[in-house]
């Protein structure tokens, strides 16, 4: 069974094309890593797959979950990080699903936070403003919110940006984690290291699929390099696509 | 002058003096909290370009029947609702942001408001819609203002969490829920309300002022948001009752009044406040060990 399937999907912003012609999918229960040069549409892909983004053609379909059921960790979250709130409740919104408008966090509920406070390793910092948080603890936090969130597809833009190797570290335990509980999980990654040891299948994205399949067949040196050449700029004077 | 000459007599004999007090109080019940919300999404100055917005619908609601409560609080609110659902709308589907598609709005209902009273020729009282009538608050008046300030804690309860949410990481709260742009409205609706009612005792000039001078003294006591809130609407009831007994003193005007003991409360948070005040800042104390 697919989690999710692109069908011809393009997606981008003015009629330019970020995502060109994607045709593919994922299986339920991989571990994929999306890499691909800056610009090439990885972040563009991922709010397709999110439903923020609709395609300008072409279909996504994800395996008969609703948008809202896949847990996302945009690249730049719009946290707004002056606001008076503490890790505890930040936390308590992976339960939003469960508890929704009006939902108690009870006793029950108070545990489950805990514990996931306790696997990301942030136990002691509940009642902590966010704006005390560094880089690192902050992105900790949002993976105790993902954790809460229990979702059958996680999609995670850009996750180990400017975060150092402890935590990096901690956090692809977790990834492995839901692999092992047969979650579908799509990643958006720069670091070949990280993607060779952690990730099975990669998906080498320039705009257009340069390569898609079992990690160690998509980076070698010949695809990455032909993603690299891929140009980055829109084209203002492009023709309408005929494909 | 004794104490009770000073604080509790002007209250105790004179019952346009214990309506004022009620209206202020029931004010800050219900503007304080819109405020804090206000504030706390970088929306400060909506506050103040709702008001304008306001305006022309009670202008328009005095010149079809006169100095009528109901045809100008339905007139303002109109006007109110009109102009926050178009901007907020105009936000949320364009480029354009908030601020700039709500001060758009906000000036073209402020010059149909104008027009429309300058071609009926009337001479309207404007000090009457500039600073309101805080020592005139009629029963009518003072029941509006009670059950705005009553939907405003309702709707605020029901919505609450969409709310915090929404002002803390919108875009969570979008990968998960439908409910931002329905909540974002009504959450606009509140300040509509609480702006008709403050229009009706402050002014058009001075409603904002119940609503955003608490909101910003609460922020100079609070790390978090409920007692930031419930901060918020003590210093707004009690800059009421300061303001009235200063005005009942010394003569000067009533709305006024109130708001300048507010942004004295908020001078002194300022400099003294426990989270940000500048003597804290001035002398931290020595560094901690960890």
């Amino acid at each position: 069974m697919s989690a999710l399937q692109f069908r011809n999907v393009t997606l981008g912003y003015d009629r330019h094309p970020a995502v060109h012609h994607l045709s593919g999918e994922i299986a339920s229960g991989a571990l994929t890593a999306v890499v691909g040069p800056n610009g090439a549409g990885k972040s563009t892909l991922f709010k397709g797959i999110v439903g923020v983004l609709t395609p300008f053609s072409g279909e996504i379909s994800r395996g008969g979950i609703d948008p809202r059921e896949i847990a996302y960790l945009p690249q730049a979250a719009e946290i707004d990080r002056s606001f008076p709130i503490n890790v505890f409740d930040m936390v308590a919104m992976g339960l939003w699903r469960k508890a929704g408008l009006f939902g108690g966090i009870g006793t029950r509920e108070r545990d489950v936070v805990e514990r996931a406070l306790s696997t990301v390793g942030l136990t002691g910092f509940e009642s902590r403003g966010i704006g005390t948080l560094s880089g690192g603890q902050m992105q900790r936090m949002l993976f105790a919110r993902l954790l809460l969130q229990d979702a059958k597809l996680i999609v995670l833009d850009e996750p180990f940006n400017a975060i150092d190797t402890k935590t990096c570290a901690d956090l692809l335990e977790l990834v492995h984690r839901w692999h092992g509980e047969k979650r579908t999980v799509l990643a958006a990654l720069h670091d070949f290291e990280v993607v060779r040891a952690n990730f099975p299948d990669t998906l080498l994205l320039a705009r257009e699929q340069v390569a898609w399949g079992a990690t160690s067949k998509v980076l070698t040196p010949d695809n990455l390099a032909k993603a690299r050449h891929m140009c980055e700029a829109f084209d203002e004077e492009a023709a309408a696509c005929a494909a | 002058m004794t104490i009770y000459d000073a604080l509790i007599a002007p209250f105790a004999e004179f019952e346009f003096m214990r309506r004022a007090l009620v209206g202020v109080c029931a004010l800050a019940l219900g503007a304080g909290p819109v405020g804090v919300f206000l504030m706390l999404r970088r929306m400060s100055l909506v506050g103040d370009a709702m008001a304008h917005a306001i305006l022309p619908g009670a202008a328009i609601g005095f010149l079809v029947s006169g100095l009528s409560l109901v045809a100008m609080s339905t007139g303002g609110m109109i006007a109110g609702f009109v102009i926050a659902l178009l901007a907020g709308l105009v936000a949320r589907t364009t480029e354009l942001k908030e601020d700039a598609s709500l001060a758009v709005f906000f000036l073209i209902s402020l010059a149909i408001g104008v027009t429309i009273v300058s071609l009926k020729g009337t001479n309207i009282d404007l000090l009457h819609f500039l600073f309101g009538t805080v020592l005139a608050l009629d029963d009518p008046t003072l029941i509006l203002i009670a059950i705005n300030a009553s939907i405003t804690l309702v709707v605020l309860a029901l919505i609450y969490r969409p709310l915090v949410i929404e002002c803390v990481d919108p875009g969570f709260l979008r990968s998960v829920s439908r409910a931002g742009t329905p909540v974002h409205l009504l959450f606009l609706a509140l300040v509509v309300i609480n702006l008709v009612s403050g229009f009706q005792a402050l002014g058009t000039l001075l409603a904002v002022g119940i609503m955003m001078v608490p909101a910003a003294i609460g922020r100079f006591w609070a790390r978090d948001i409920t007692l930031m809130i419930a901060i918020t609407v003590a210093s707004g009831m009690a800059s009421g009752y300061a303001g009235l007994v200063l005005s009942y003193h010394s003569g000067v005007p009533s709305g006024p009044a109130v708001i300048l003991v507010a942004g004295f409360f908020y001078a002194l948070s300022l400099a003294f406040g426990s989270v940000g005040g500048l003597a804290r800042q001035l002398f931290p104390g020595r560094h901690l060990e960890a």
